[in-house]
């Protein structure tokens, strides 16, 4: 019985969501290994090897695997699984571009977005935008998960000194190639893993709009997010999106914005700890679930709030 | 070039699901059923290259009850040339899906396959990898943009971080998100037309596939409700109840 976890990197630093996912495995409760796969990523492996509990980290340091491509990938992970029970890896939209192919690959069904693991091979994930829970049991021999990070603590990122062992995979087929990537850069703690959010909706009305919930943002070293709406309307980019098809996030306190509160958006924060929703309409979904409900104008409401905070 | 279209018939997504009280599924007698929203996109954009004479020809193809046989209506309605309906009880998994659609591929040797990337029912996304790795081909998921020249799909994802662009050399699987297009509503002339396309149909036994489940649904259950809080009359209220009650400021 071993476990196989997948790392996401960007070839320089390893991504908070390895760590939730090595917790993940670790609850099966056999050894952990970790992938590296990667180009020049011999810092991403040593940071990884300092991770606490693990078995050995695993590094596939070679120029096809720079972008992560899955066409790349996906034959190098089957290929080091013949030695593992399970492979694992966040449900992010790395881990959810690369699994399915491994799967397909090793002819087992995977499991999506687990958020318990009940036994070594029973496991809970929501269905129907997270509006129910199903259990279900695998009768593969090897298994292939899927976890959600914020449904998993993270393991500590040191105190670990597992060994660096180098490994090789299968040729890469060239039909997929990278061209470019357009990365939003922001000083802000990253979304999935902030201690609070605060999310705009189309009620905020414009782009520009958007910008008060950045100024409050930064005062409460917050990320950002958007509903579906806002970012269909183009008040934000895509990668800010919460909910269930964008990004699943359980902060410690979100704050939402003239969000009605769409079952696809609620799909996406409902497990946040403390949830505050300011809108005009107090007969808004969002009210239904939020812990302190504040109805108001955001135009009155944003600006009071950044004075608030201002005193404190 | 031919374009395939898989869907899917889900839930309508407006319909608020409800557990069934023995907790072996969700209730779906006499629920209205649509086509899965991600593969409206899926065949709103095949349908579009067609029209921009990209593509010459657009196939449905379904799996599923013999009621899926309106889901392909739907999609011919909007502009797909024809449909095929693999009949099944229930839906099969991912990986079974996959299996089924690349005998269906090898069948019918579309040059590109555009799905949704992932049906709101059981929010797998797997299905489009998976078929993309038994046919060894390239895959362009969660697209945002696609782009057919020269043997080429350019595909530009929605990532984690923002976006990036990859080349696929056809033929290539592609699913759609959110943003690739808008799609249309049929026209009832459309609507009508649809009723005379033809419809293909067959079993998982005709492609000699075995759709036997490789997980048990132990139980459904309804997830943890979040009772509403209180109302709060002020900014001032808000901050201080986050401050002293909450104590998350």
């Amino acid at each position: 019985m071993a476990v196989l976890v997948i790392a996401e990197h960007d070839n320089a630093a390893l991504r908070e969501v390895t760590l939730h996912a090595v917790a993940a495995a670790q609850a099966l409760g056999a050894p952990v290994d970790l992938l590296v796969a990667g180009a020049g990523c011999g810092a991403v492996a040593d940071a990884a090897a300092r991770i606490a509990g693990l078995g050995t980290v695993l590094l596939a340091d070679d120029a096809a695997y720079e972008h992560a491509l899955p066409e790349a990938v996906a034959p190098l992970v089957v290929q080091v699984a013949a030695d593992y029970d399970y492979v694992l890896a966040a449900a992010s939209t790395t881990g959810k571009n690369l699994m399915p192919r491994v799967a397909a690959l090793l002819d087992v069904a995977q499991v999506s977005d687990v958020i318990e693991i009940k036994s070594g091979d029973t496991f809970v994930r929501p269905i129907y935008a997270g509006n129910a829970l199903a259990t279900v049991q695998s009768s593969d021999r090897r298994k292939v998960l899927t976890i959600r990070p914020t449904a998993f603590p993270a393991a500590a990122a040191t105190g670990g000194s597992a060994p660096v062992k180098p490994v090789d995979g299968p040729p890469a087929i060239e039909s997929a190639r990278f061209l470019s990537q357009e990365l939003s850069r922001s000083e802000r703690p990253e979304l999935g893993a902030a201690r609070v959010v605060i999310s705009g909706g189309r009620g905020l009305g414009s782009k520009e709009n958007f910008q008060m919930l950045e100024r409050i943002a930064d005062r409460l070293g917050a990320a950002v997010g958007a509903s579906r709406a806002a970012v269909d309307a183009g008040y934000a980019p895509n990668d800010l999106q919460v909910g269930q098809t964008g990004k699943i996030v359980a902060p410690d306190l979100y704050i939402a914005v003239g969000i009605s509160g769409a079952i696809q958006h609620l799909a996406g924060m409902k497990d946040s700890k403390v949830i505050v929703a300011i809108n005009t309409d107090e007969e808004a979904p969002i009210f239904g679930l939020a812990d302190y409900g504040l109805v108001a104008d955001l135009f009155q409401a944003l600006p009071e709030l950044e004075e608030e905070l201002a005193k404190a | 070039m031919k374009i395939l279209v898989p869907i899917k018939r889900v839930v309508d997504f407006n319909v608020k699901i409800r557990v069934k009280a023995d907790r072996t599924g969700v209730e779906l007698a006499n629920v209205k059923m649509s086509m899965n929203p991600f593969d409206e996109i899926a065949v709103e954009e095949a349908v579009r290259k067609k029209e921009e004479g990209t593509a010459t020809e657009v196939v449905a193809v379904t799996i599923g009850p013999a009621a899926s046989q309106e889901t392909l209506r739907t999609a011919m309605a909007v502009g797909a040339d024809r449909g095929i309906l693999i009949e099944t009880p229930e839906s099969p998994e991912p990986l079974a899906v996959a299996k089924l659609l690349k005998a269906v591929v090898e069948a019918e040797a579309p040059d590109l396959v555009i799905m949704g990337k992932q049906a709101i029912d059981d929010d797998c996304n797997q299905t489009g990898q998976m078929l993309a790795a038994l046919l060894g081909w390239p895959q362009g998921t969660f697209a945002s943009r696609l782009e057919i020249a020269g043997g080429t799909a350019t595909v530009t994802r929605e990532i984690d971080g923002g976006l990036e662009t990859v080349a696929l050399t056809l033929p290539a699987v592609v699913t759609t998100d959110l943003r690739l297009n808008e799609p249309r509503y049929a026209s009832l002339p459309n609507i009508m037309k649809a009723k005379r396309k033809p419809i293909e149909t067959g079993t998982p036994a005709d492609f000699g596939v075995d759709v036997t489940p490789r997980l048990t649904l132990l139980e459904v259950t309804e997830p943890p409700r979040r009772k509403a809080g209180v109302k709060v009359d002020s900014v001032r209220d808000l901050v201080e109840k986050l401050k002293t009650e909450a104590g998350v400021l």
